[in-house]
């Protein structure tokens, strides 16, 4: 075990700890053992920047190696990328909660068990070669992300959106596995990096789309894209660091690197571009239009999260377009993908600092309803501070990083059009067009989170706490995160070299050759170019936008409530609910007669569907014996006696029937020389009818009409077939001899090797007498069972 | 008033051990002959079922002091021991054997381990038969 499998299961082995270290050491805010370790794997992890500009990393233990399922850990530039945004907000978000959940009044042992459970997941997900591995860790994050989610399991919303987001990620989850069990077919492993060596041979099998549609299913319900976003504004109800962490740096981004690793096997397809970008754009547009309406600062933030976890999602969609092209160089569409890297630490930094900013205005003033706040400016100058940055590169304003990257996005959106594959050449006008309007309602979204809070009149009689300035450990880590978003703004090659370059050449790797360097350059000024037109109309029209809101702000009441995504989410569980326990009720109704009909209907149908498919029937008189007169009679016997069975009016008779049969068959057997068989059922239809006797005369005195057995057309009819389908099916075997009996071996050898005459008796204790054992066990069990029925009655010794 | 019924237990007394021996007799012919350890189980029981017949349990539960419920027991005993018996002479499990064996008094015998098995049939079946008659009898 290598020293990077350690680091990814440190989180999971530490979590074995935190319930000791927080019941012992009760002084100390179990919070900082947490921070110390994400700072530990995070100083761990920027060692391997330097090693993965030049090589990739790969340990392998083997885990299940007979099924091909071994922990292979993985670093290039895309993972270590992926591993420093954990760990790092991880040790920002853990320092953050020591502030915020308080050490007396919070569980925080099981918080913190929970939280480290997702790291160790999170890392796990982006750190392994292997896809099922990969779906191990990948369910782990789920279920941690609903264990925070449902933390305060106390509270009806908590639960409701934490079931939500189990439901919706497990449902994605579970098509992905289906996606890697397709790939695994079509190449016989289950190692990405082998996946993607044989992705020229799999583009025509026929489970290759399928296995597209379902890894995308995954990722899109993990990065919540439309219509799949709806469980992100209910993980509201976490609490705040779990907000931050999972729902705006890491956990929504699984699948924003799910797509971006496994993009070197599908993104030469049209179909993956569609989905991607197509899916993305719409997703920005759509959750920046509905962030405006919240009035909530969180779900404010969450429908900002799922618009930008769409502008990445649709920058990877317009990357694939890149493979389209060899030459390196003049690659437009490879400066998308570049993007898309570039806008998810970005978006990491200032999306984490705003939801620490909104937490600490939650704490500070007991509420987050943009209503109820404002004028927070002079009371909370830091925080206000912070919350300007954060919102202003959420917008894309200079000078922050979210100008760059929306620049560049615009960029590609705007390339977009020059595209002559996919038949773009017709659509691909929508794509800057919409992601300009989707651009103006983030602006827009963005000044009402920022104004609305800080500035305008102060009411304090509306806030349930005095509000003031937090204290400097819960300010520290959004100040930290607002300083990178500075630092990034103004100094973005930083990171280009570092870390954006190898996680582009991960995403795709066919284009660039060994030794080949993809050098990008963020220009912070790139000259007057289309997109900088367009931000400029960003920031001209989302003003005006936001001025006006109370005006146009109408027409989000005009859409009607029954055609949310949330509507058709609930009425859909209510009605799976309601028509299963329907179904349900329908065919389960209680009553053993229905049960014998559905056996016994399953039972005619499949034998004469496979008799009818076999052409199994036939019908010959040869080899049948001569039947002669006492046959008949007795034939004649049986057959009145069961009809009087059915027809008669009275139990008594029914039952003297029953043994009038009983007798008759004695009777064929003396006939047809069994004695054995006659003995023994003479003596037992004389016990059998005194048993039923015993039975009639004990019957309730209450209810006991005499009256026929009623006539039910179905009975009648289920009855027919069963007996015209067995008769068949006796006909046809009778017909169908394939081999001798075997009867002649015991008719040679019963006096010779078992010493008795009796052949019947002699295969029953002698060559089959394992069945008879089993058989006298039978009778031994009826009869103890019948004791313990009638000795045994619990419920009457209750009474007494 | 109590009904005399001297006629059937008079009866009873010789009849029973007709067919007693009838049973026995059918039991011990099993191996060459129709019969066999459970028609010969069934007609030991119906022997005692006309005893509790002309006479009432006690009676019979006081002449006959057996628990039924042990010669189930017994009887599977019996079926299972002789199968692991042919474990002393390494066979398979049930593996019967038999032979000409000559006894003082008796003189020569054909005899049969499938017999033992048989016995276990028997009194499982006699077991059987009477637990659940005289449970049922016994209930209201």
């Amino acid at each position: 075990m290598s020293l990077l499998h350690i680091a990814i299961f440190a989180p999971l082995l530490f979590a074995i700890f935190i319930p000791f270290l927080f019941k012992r050491l009760r002084l100390i805010h179990t919070g900082w053992f947490v921070f110390g370790l994400s700072i530990i794997l995070f100083i761990y992890f920027l060692q391997f920047l330097s090693d993965i500009r030049d090589y990739e990393i790969q340990e392998t233990i083997d885990w299940i190696p007979s099924l091909g399922i071994n922990f292979t850990a993985y670093v290039d530039g895309l993972s270590l990328l992926f591993a420093l945004l954990i760990t790092g907000i991880g040790s920002l978000v853990a320092l953050y909660s020591i502030y915020y959940l308080s050490k007396e009044k919070e569980d925080l042992g099981s918080f913190y068990v929970y939280l480290l459970m997702f790291m160790g997941a999170m890392l796990g997900v982006v750190l392994s070669d292997n896809l099922i591995v990969l779906y191990t860790f990948w369910e782990l994050t789920s279920f941690s992300s609903f264990l925070l989610i449902g933390y305060w399991y106390h509270k009806e919303r908590s639960r409701y959106g934490a079931q939500k987001s189990m439901l919706i990620t497990v449902f994605g989850g579970l098509a992905m596995l289906g996606g890697f069990l397709l790939l695994y077919l079509m190449t016989g492993t289950f190692s990405i990096r082998e996946i993607v060596s044989m992705t020229s041979d799999i583009t025509a099998d026929p489970f290759f789309i399928p296995a597209l549609v379902l890894v995308l299913l995954g990722a899109f319900t993990k990065s919540a894209q439309f219509p799949f976003h709806i469980w992100l504004p209910d993980a509201m109800e976490a609490p705040t660091p779990v907000s931050a962490y999972l729902h705006s740096a890491t956990m929504v981004k699984a699948g924003i690197y799910l797509v971006a690793r496994l993009s070197p096997i599908f993104a030469a397809q049209g179909t993956w571009f569609w989905l991607v970008a197509g899916f993305g754009i719409f997703t920005l547009t759509w959750a920046s239009f509905n962030a405006v309406k919240q009035t909530d600062l969180k779900a404010i933030l969450a429908y900002s999260t799922v618009s930008q976890l769409g502008l990445i999602m649709s920058l990877l969609g317009v990357g694939a377009a890149a493979l389209h092209y060899s030459f390196l160089d003049d690659n437009l569409y490879m400066a998308a993908t570049f993007a898309a890297v570039f806008h998810l630490i970005n978006h990491a930094t200032f999306k984490g600092s705003l939801f620490m900013v909104v937490g600490i205005v939650d704490h500070e003033t007991g509420t987050r309803d943009i209503r109820k706040l404002g004028g927070l400016m002079q009371i909370m100058p830091i925080t206000f501070t912070i919350a300007l940055i954060g919102t202003f590169s959420m917008a894309g304003l200079p000078p922050f990083n979210g100008f760059l990257s929306k620049e560049m996005f615009l960029a590609a959106m705007v390339n977009v059009i020059s595209l002559d594959i996919f038949n773009m050449e017709t659509w691909g006008v929508l794509f800057p067009v919409i992601a300009w309007i989707g651009s103006v309602f983030t602006f827009v979204y963005s000044m009402l989170l920022l104004f609305k809070t800080f500035t305008g009149d102060f009411k304090p009689e509306k806030l349930e706490k005095k509000p003031h300035e937090a204290p400097f450990g819960m300010l520290l880590p959004p100040i930290i995160l607002g300083a990178l978003v500075v630092v990034f703004g103004f100094f973005p090659n930083i990171l280009s070299a570092s870390i954006i370059e190898p996680a582009a050449k991960a995403i795709a790797p066919v284009l660039i050759d060994a030794g080949q360097e993809y050098n990008s350059h963020i220009s912070f000024w790139h000259g007057f170019t289309p997109e900088l037109y367009m931000t400029i109309g960003i920031i001209i029209f989302g003003a005006f936008l936001y001025v006006t809101l109370p005006t146009w702000g109408k027409i989000y009441r005009r859409f009607p409530e029954k055609l949310s995504i949330n509507y058709f989410y609930d009425q859909g569980l209510i009605r799976a609910e309601s028509g299963s326990r329907g179904l349900t009720n329908s065919y389960m109704n209680g009553s053993i007669r229905t049960y014998m009909i559905y056996i016994l209907i399953s039972f005619v149908g499949i034998l004469t569907f496979s008799i009818i498919r076999k052409d199994a029937f036939s019908f010959t008189t040869e080899g049948l014996a001569p039947i002669g007169l006492y046959e008949v009679v007795l034939g004649i016997i049986i057959f009145g006696a069961s009809i009087t069975i059915l027809v008669a009016k009275s139990r008594l008779t029914s039952i003297i029937a029953l043994g009038a049969v009983g007798y008759t068959v004695a009777l064929f057997f003396v006939l047809f020389r069994a004695p054995d068989l006659v003995l023994t059922q003479l003596v037992i239809e004389t016990i059998s009818v005194a048993l039923f006797l015993l039975a009639f005369y004990h019957l309730p005195k209450i209810n006991r009409k005499e009256e026929r057995i009623g006539f039910k057309l179905t009975n009648a009819l289920v009855a027919a077939g069963v007996g015209v389908i067995v008769t068949i099916i006796a006909f046809s075997a009778l017909s169908n001899r394939l081999f001798e009996s075997i009867s002649q071996y015991y008719v040679e050898n019963t006096a010779e090797k078992a010493g008795g005459f009796n052949m019947v008796n002699v295969i029953l204790v002698d060559f089959r007498g394992f069945d008879t054992m089993f058989e006298i066990a039978v009778l031994g069990i009826a009869a103890l069972g019948i004791y313990g029925m009638i000795k045994l009655r619990l419920s009457r010794r209750e009474d007494l | 008033m109590k009904t005399n019924d001297i006629i059937l237990q008079t009866v009873t007394k010789i009849v029973s051990f007709i067919i007693l021996m009838f049973a026995l007799h059918i039991f011990f012919a099993g191996h060459n002959n129709p019969g066999g350890g459970f028609v010969g189980g069934l007609l030991t029981s119906g022997a005692i079922v006309l005893l509790l017949l002309a006479y009432d349990i006690k009676t019979v539960a006081n002449s006959l002091p057996i628990d039924f419920k042990i010669t189930v027991a017994v009887g599977l005993l019996f079926a299972v021991g002789t199968g692991l018996g042919s474990f002393l002479f390494d066979v398979p499990f049930l593996t019967h054997a038999f032979g000409e064996l000559t006894i003082p008094i008796l003189g020569e015998l054909h005899l049969n381990t499938a017999v033992l098995f048989d016995i276990g049939v028997y009194l499982a079946v006699v077991g059987s038969t009477m637990t659940i008659i005289q449970t049922i009898g016994e209930g209201e």
